[in-house]
Order: structure tokens, then C-alpha cells, then sequence
């Protein structure tokens, strides 16, 4: 393929116009075929087979389709539509034709391969199939957004070229307070649509086209300056945002009929407050900590034993908050057990002796079994049988009706769990910004500095040590009452099902360090995908491990970077960065500095 | 930077009027075999400005690291303000020592006002606690602590730039921010450890201007530096350094005309013993300084 003229042009020879009109038809065309039925028979998962009532893969399709109808009609120029697209033209429509194409294909795809054999599509497949690769075709022929001097010369490079980031076009018209919260409310309450449909979607094929949408969607909806404006809204308007993703978040339980999924969403909120404790010692203070989830199983035995288990070596039975003081207490004491004598260690000694005590706690518990060691623990059985919790009355191991709506055990502890979450991101939050936040910061930067004006790194090491473990040691008290028993396998380092050491530690980097959203997302992530892929089985960890590689090669700084974070990795795209000087700088400053 | 604006003198600074700001004694610094420090004596008065040259390598910012604690001398003791300064650097800081860095170590992924707060944290006491329950207390703490920064924002002429980050900064204005990040502590003593290194004329003009501005707060400066000029026209009274050893204390008159020092720098070797017993200083860049400075020596 050849192109003489100037003007910047897409992958494929197509006017741009048509390129617009074509991808707009394809879109809609895509949206309307999952009307269709794509397959005779109803073995396939979610039932492809009714006209006019889109089921399972095919609402996924529905709604790639009519994302990408809008961004194609607000690149069109459609009046209204504007807002949809602040930074990038054909960026967005691009990829979410991409993301839209690789679901439907997929679809397609995984009805050919489990039931055997194409002759299972119906028309109504190839339909849906050929109007998302027209789609595809269209958006592909899209000029990219960012003309370039150098026209890329392979293929690669011009594709990648054309999903290139674009900076903020055209001004966003100022809105009054009540419609930017407004705007809030309803980003978040889709943000639980798509969450809760992707908990909710059947494991196997159908989560895998669920995320190939996702995968793509989000980046469009980012290259489209959505994210970034949500963001800016959310920082206008802080309490309010946090509001509304907690109140977003509570709804979750009631949208569930069946306590199969509300599991998962109180294991999510657990594996993600542990994340975000690890986040006070990794991201904040920058301690490498490789065996936090031992914190999290101090605080989770020690409830476990006081909580009224009929195994339980102590036979106690406290009231839920004060069960909750001891686990966090217990895992305090720990903290600053293993803290003292290590934390005058730097970095990677450090970590050794984290990996170290993770390890130790997990065999000191199966040790401690009456016949290796006192009968504490109950070795590898693990103290089984912790009564469900109960608080004034309120059994959390019954269903209740809240505002008419049944939730049973399962959503209790989630709703239970998104108070503890809300108390740690409160703590996050608060420490972050303080002068204990910022010795912190100042350590992780550079600890000789910090030392020299006056901070007591040694002190302030051990308090970041001390307060992640509390904090892991009270979502350790719940994950006792959620999974009723407390063993020593459930406290690993490495495994295929989080929460063990690994998997914190990448839910953190994953999700930005040092920021209070990232490892909230990281965490979810990593609970939900391994969670909906079991089927994947022994490769799960190898696939983890790939997607793991990719993404700190391509985004250093997590899926939601640190503002810091973000500048360093990508300022400039370049290894040596000289001294960015604004105008009203000196002039020859720049001869000296070559000089030194 | 031309004038820069008053700025409130800190608090007991000014008061004490004249006396021993800094006193070091016999200070030995060995490591292993090698001694980079050998028996050096230096006073510091109040509202004084003290220069420490010598040549690279001489043992300047060892004997620096020695006054802050960051390394414990072999021997020798350091006093200030009458009362021997702990071991701990930290509690150093807190007596009322600040230094600046010979290579700028500033916290480079924090924005130029958090790093000055960070400066803030000897002079302030809000634990977790206090962060965690946000009484009145915290607000005001948090405030004051502000409102002291950007005031020295203001008098090191980087309170246009707040919100950058430090790594973003010129290097010029990063200097600055790091003397301000010190000042933050409120020091009767401030260190500055090559604080014109890579600056052009025009800048270490203004830097003059605002280490005599500082002076004029109350706060003693000891200043190690290869500018000759600079060195001359801001100190009270210049220490050479020559291998460890003290060689001269004075005037600048007084250390001008000493031939021992001219040879010293004009390579006439004053003793066998080699001369590369600094361990901090880099080599990269230290050429340049001292070419430029010997044209600077009468």
C-alpha cells in the first residue's frame, strides 16, 4: 500500500468521510445483528438462539457496537455528541471497533470450536461477523489523530501510530456543580454495571469476550479524554466522588440474587483493603515486603481463636469488635516484631527477610498442632467452624431483608466489608497527606536527604511497617468469619488463587503505587480474572506471568499511576532528560549547565 | 534573583547575639587506614559567614558529614551552641544544623512546595494520630507549616513554582530549592556544600546575594566552595584544607597571601601523601571547577 499525498491517511485507501460513514453503518449493523440469532442450538453459555432479545456474548457485542456508533458519530460532527470525545478523533473509534471485532469474532470462534464446526453459526453470526469486521475495516482507514512529520514506514508502526494518545483538543465547557456531580454519579454507576455484569457473566468463553471489550473499551474511553475528565471532576469534587464509589459499591449485593457471585465480591474487598495496607509499606514508605499476607493470617488466627470456634485452643468467644482489635492488634505486634530488628536493613535485604517471615508463619501454623508443638493451632487442619458473626442481633449468617431486598450471608459480610474498606481508605488517605505521608515519600526518595533534614527514618520505617500490618491484621478478621477457617495454605507466598504475598504485591505495582485507586483496581482484577478463568487451570500462573511482563513493560507506572509516577516514567520518552526550562528562565543557563 | 524579600528571623536565632555557633574539636575521621580528617578545629560565631576551601579531595565534605553525623568521627568532638551534638543525624538537624548537598539530593518525585514541607518535620510535631483524627491542632499545624514554606518560597524566588515537581526544576533553582528546604528547618547553622557548583557568573551573584541574605536572618553560614571570588567577597573567615589538615584560618587577605595555600593549589606538593582521601567527591565535573577557580587565585 502507497501513499503520495500529504495528507495524513489511514491504514486502508478510503476517503475520510466514507471511512466515518463506513464505520458508522458497520457499528450499527454490529449492534443490530445481536437481535439476531447466532447460533441454532442452546448449548452454547448464555443461549445465543432467540430473535430480538440479545443474551450473554451478545449484549458484550451490543455494547462494543454502540460505543463505537457514538465515537463514530461524534467524530462525524454530530451535534450533542461532542463531549464525548475532548481529546482524541479516531483513536477511540479505532480501538473500540478493535474491541468489539475481537469479541464478536471471538464469540464466533468459541461456538465453531465447542460445538463443533461452523455449520453451528447461524446467519445471524455471520451477520454480526462481517458487520464488525466492515467496522473494523472503516475505522481502520481513519486518519490517525496526531499527523506525523515522518510518516511511519511499517505497517506496525503506522497502526500504532493511529491509537496514539492525543493531548486535550477543544476546551470542556464548564458545567455547574450539581450536573459535575451528576456526571460523577452516573460514571460510577456504569462503572458498577460493567463490574457487576463481568462478576456475573459465566466463567469460560463468555468472561473471555467480556474482557477483550474491556481490555480495548477502556483504553478508547481514555484516548477519547473521558478518564482524564472524569478524573479531573473527581478531584473538584473529592468527598463526593468517594461517596459515590462507596455507595456504588454497596449496591452490588442487592443487584445478586444467589449468594454465588456476592462471594466474590467479599473476597475482592478483602484481598483489595490487604492491597491497599501492603500500599502504605511498598508505595508510600517504599519497603519491599514480600511476606505481608503473614499479617493478614495473624490477624485472621488470632480472630479465629477468639471468635468461638469450637476448635479453638482458647475457647473464647469475643464480641466481633473486639475480636477485630485483637486480630489488628495481634498483627501490630507482629509488625513490630519482625520490624524492629529488620527495618534498619535497606531494600533488598529487606525484602529477604519479609520472604523469610511470610514463610516462617505459614510452617510455625502447621507446626503448632499439639504433636510437633503445642496444640494451638491445629496444624494443617487449621481451626475450622468460626461461627458466623453477629452484631446486636443482626446474624450475619441469615438472610435479611435490606429496604426489601434479600442478602444473604455472603452480601452481609460484603457489606461489612466495605465498611473496613472505607475505614482503611480513610486511614490511606489521612497519612498520606500528613507530615508522617510526606517523611515517607521523603524516605522512599532518598533516605540520606530525609535523614539530613531531621526525619528518624528508622521510626517512621517501623510505623509504615506496624500500621500496613494493622490494617492487614483487620480485613485478616473478617476473611476468618467469610471462609469459617483458618488454615495455614490459605497464607502463602505464591499461589494460583490471591490473596497470597505474590499476588498482593502485584495488585499494587499493577494498580499504581502509592495511590489509593490503583491497588482498589489492581486488587479487583487480580481476584476476578484467575476467579472467571479457572478453566485455564495449570496456566493461569503462566498467563499471569505474561500479562504481568507486558504490563510493566508497556505502563511502568500501574493502570492508575501516581501523578508523580506518571511524569517519571513518561515525560519525555527519552532515557537522558535535560532540565525542561520555562521561558522566563535565564537565558544562558543552558550554556553553563552543558558545561557542568 | 536581585532583592530578595525579608524574611522573619526564625525564632531564637537572632537572640543569643554573639557566641560559638559551632565548635569543632580535634575532629579525626579514619577509614581504615586512610585519614581523610586529621585533628581539624573550626569555630563558627553567630552571623558569621566561615568559607572551607581547599583542593579536591582535601576532606572537606568528609569533615562536612562529620559535623551532621552522618559519619561518626574516629576522634574529635562537635559542639553546638555549647552542648556536644548526638550521633544521630537526625538529632543534628533537630539541634539546629542544616546542609545542603555537593551533589542536589532533593526529593526529586515531590513538588517544590512538599519539598520544603518536608523540611518542615523537625519543627513540628503532628504524629499519626493527629493525621488520622484531623483535630484543630493538625489544620493549624498543617497551615503554619505551609504558610512558613511559602514564605521561604517567596525569599529563594521559586513560589511561582510550587506545584512542579523537583526533578523538573533548572538546575540553578534546584540549588535554591535545596537551600530552602534547609532553611525549612529553621537552622542556626546552615551548611552549604559547593552551592555555586555549575552556576554561570550572573547566578552566583544572586546566590551571594542570598547567602548574605540569610546571614542577615541570624543564621551562621558555613560554606565549602572552589569560586574563589565567590569564597572572598562573602566570608568573614576562610579554613583552607590541604589533606586533611587545617592549613590556614582568616581573613581573606590573610589566606591569600599565604604561599602554602598557593601551592597547594598550584600543585606544588606539600606532602606524599595522596591526595584523593575524600571519598564523596565525584570526579566527574570537578576538573572544570578547578581550572576555572585557579585563574580566580592570585
Amino acid at each position: 500500500m502507497t501513499t503520495t499525498t500529504t495528507t495524513p491517511r489511514g491504514r486502508l485507501p478510503l476517503p475520510e468521510r466514507a471511512a466515518r460513514l463506513t464505520t458508522a453503518a458497520g457499528a450499527l449493523a454490529t449492534a443490530a445483528s445481536t437481535g439476531l440469532a447466532w447460533t441454532w442450538s442452546s448449548d452454547f453459555p448464555g443461549d445465543l438462539t432467540y430473535y430480538g432479545s440479545p443474551a450473554g456474548l451478545q449484549i458484550v457485542t451490543l455494547a462494543g457496537g454502540l460505543l463505537t456508533l457514538l465515537f463514530a458519530l461524534a467524530a462525524l460532527g454530530l451535534r450533542g455528541l461532542q463531549w464525548l470525545l475532548p481529546a482524541g478523533r479516531n483513536a477511540p473509534t479505532l480501538l473500540a471497533a478493535l474491541g468489539t471485532f475481537a469479541a464478536t469474532w471471538f464469540t464466533l470462534g468459541a461456538i465453531a470450536v465447542q460445538l463443533g464446526g461452523l455449520v453451528n453459526l447461524e446467519p445471524g453470526g455471520a451477520v454480526a461477523g462481517v458487520a464488525a469486521l466492515v467496522t473494523l475495516l472503516g475505522a481502520l482507514s481513519l486518519p490517525p489523530d496526531q499527523p506525523d512529520a515522518t510518516a511511519p514506514a511499517n505497517p506496525w508502526q503506522r497502526f500504532t501510530a493511529a491509537l496514539a494518545a492525543t493531548p486535550v483538543r477543544r476546551r470542556t465547557r464548564e458545567l455547574p456543580s450539581w450536573a459535575e456531580i451528576l456526571v460523577i454519579a452516573a460514571a460510577f454507576a456504569a462503572g458498577l454495571l460493567v463490574f457487576t455484569y463481568g462478576i456475573d457473566t459465566d466463567d469460560g468463553a463468555p468472561f473471555v469476550g467480556y474482557l477483550l471489550l474491556v481490555v480495548l473499551a477502556v483504553p478508547a474511553l481514555n484516548r477519547a479524554g473521558l478518564i482524564n475528565r472524569l478524573t479531573q471532576l473527581t478531584h473538584t469534587h473529592r468527598g463526593v466522588a468517594l461517596g459515590a464509589a462507596f455507595i456504588a459499591a454497596a449496591c452490588f449485593p442487592f443487584t445478586q440474587d444467589t449468594d454465588q457471585y456476592t462471594i466474590i465480591g467479599a473476597n475482592i474487598l478483602i484481598f483489595a483493603t490487604v492491597a491497599l495496607g501492603l500500599n502504605v509499606v511498598v508505595g508510600l514508605a517504599g519497603l519491599l515486603d514480600l511476606g505481608y499476607v503473614a499479617f493478614l493470617g495473624v490477624g485472621a488466627y488470632a480472630a479465629a481463636l477468639v471468635s468461638g470456634s469450637p476448635e479453638s485452643a482458647l475457647g473464647l468467644h469475643f464480641p466481633f469488635w473486639a475480636a477485630l482489635l485483637t486480630g489488628a492488634a495481634a498483627s501490630l505486634v507482629f509488625g513490630v516484631l519482625i520490624g524492629a530488628p529488620t527495618l534498619r536493613l535497606r531494600g533488598d535485604y529487606l525484602a529477604i527477610v519479609t520472604l523469610g517471615f511470610g514463610e516462617i508463619f505459614r510452617i510455625a501454623m502447621l507446626n503448632l498442632n499439639g504433636t510437633t508443638g503445642p496444640d494451638i493451632t491445629n496444624g494443617a487442619m487449621g481451626i475450622p467452624n468460626i461461627p458466623n458473626l453477629e452484631i446486636f442481633g443482626f446474624n450475619f449468617g441469615e438472610p435479611h431483608d435490606i429496604l426489601g431486598i434479600p442478602v444473604a450471608t455472603y452480601g452481609n459480610y460484603y457489606l461489612l466489608m466495605i465498611l473496613v474498606t472505607a475505614f482503611v481508605v480513610l486511614v490511606f488517605r489521612r497519612a498520606a497527606a500528613s507530615r508522617i505521608g510526606r517523611a515517607w515519600i521523603a524516605i522512599r526518595e532518598d533516605e540520606t536527604a530525609a535523614i539530613a533534614m531531621g526525619i528518624n527514618s528508622f521510626r517512621l520505617r517501623l510505623l509504615a511497617f506496624a500500621l500496613g500490618a494493622a490494617l492487614a491484621g483487620l480485613a485478616g478478621t473478617v476473611h476468618a468469619h467469610v471462609v469459617t477457617t483458618a488454615t495455614p495454605e490459605q497464607f502463602q507466598f505464591a499461589g494460583p488463587q490471591p490473596p497470597n504475598s505474590a499476588f498482593l504485591l502485584a495488585a499494587v505495582i499493577l494498580g499504581g503505587m502509592g495511590t489509593l485507586s490503583g491497588p482498589l483496581v489492581g486488587a479487583a482484577l487480580l481476584f476476578l480474572i484467575p476467579a472467571k478463568l479457572d478453566f485455564l487451570q495449570d496456566y493461569q500462573l503462566l498467563l499471569f506471568g505474561i500479562a504481568l511482563v507486558l504490563l510493566m513493560r508497556f505502563r511502568p507506572e500501574g493502570l492508575i499511576p501516581d501523578r508523580r509516577k506518571q511524569l517519571e516514567f513518561h515525560e519525555t520518552g527519552q532515557l537522558d532528560v535535560p532540565d525542561q526550562r520555562l521561558p522566563d528562565t535565564d537565558a544562558t543557563l543552558g550554556a553553563t549547565k552543558a558545561k557542568a | 534573583m536581585t532583592t530578595p524579600p525579608t524574611l522573619a528571623p526564625t525564632t531564637d536565632n537572632a537572640a543569643t547575639g554573639d557566641g560559638t555557633v559551632l565548635k569543632a574539636d580535634g575532629v579525626t575521621m579514619r577509614f581504615g587506614g586512610l585519614t581523610a580528617v586529621r585533628g581539624v578545629d573550626l569555630t563558627v560565631n553567630t552571623g558569621e559567614i566561615v568559607g572551607l576551601i581547599g583542593p579536591n579531595g582535601a576532606g572537606k565534605t568528609t569533615f562536612f558529614n562529620c559535623l551532621t553525623g552522618l559519619y561518626v568521627p574516629t576522634e574529635g568532638t562537635v559542639s553546638y551552641r555549647g552542648t556536644r551534638l548526638s550521633r544521630k543525624p537526625h538529632l543534628v538537624t533537630q539541634a539546629g544544623i542544616a546542609r545542603t548537598f555537593q551533589n542536589i539530593r532533593l526529593f526529586a518525585n515531590m513538588t517544590v512546595l512538599e519539598n520544603v514541607l518536608v523540611g518542615r518535620h523537625t519543627r513540628t510535631k503532628e504524629g499519626l494520630w493527629s493525621a488520622l483524627l484531623r483535630g484543630p491542632g493538625f489544620k493549624k499545624a498543617e497551615r503554619g507549616s505551609e504558610e512558613r514554606a511559602m514564605e521561604l518560597l517567596e525569599f529563594t524566588g521559586l513560589a511561582h513554582k510550587r506545584d512542579h515537581l523537583a526533578r523538573n526544576l533548572p538546575y540553578g533553582e534546584q540549588r535554591k530549592l535545596e537551600i530552602a528546604r534547609a532553611l525549612a528547618s529553621e537552622p542556626g547553622l546552615l551548611l552549604l556544600d559547593e552551592p555555586t557548583a555549575g552556576m554561570n557568573p550572573q547566578e552566583t551573584r544572586a546566590t551571594q546575594d542570598l547567602v548574605l541574605a540569610i546571614r542577615a536572618q541570624g543564621t551562621a553560614v558555613l560554606v565549602i566552595e572552589h569560586d574563589m571570588r565567590f569564597i572572598f567577597n562573602l566570608c568573614d573567615r576562610v579554613a583552607v584544607l590541604v589533606q586533611g589538615q587545617k592549613l590556614v584560618e582568616g581573613t581573606a587577605d590573610v589566606v591569600q597571601a599565604d604561599e602554602r595555600v598557593i601551592a597547594a593549589y598550584l600543585g606544588t606538593p606539600v606532602d606524599d601523601t595522596p591526595t584523593d582521601a575524600d571519598p564523596e567527591t565525584p570526579p566527574a565535573g570537578a576538573a572544570t571547577a578547578e581550572s576555572a577557580e585557579s585563574g580566580d587565585t592570585p
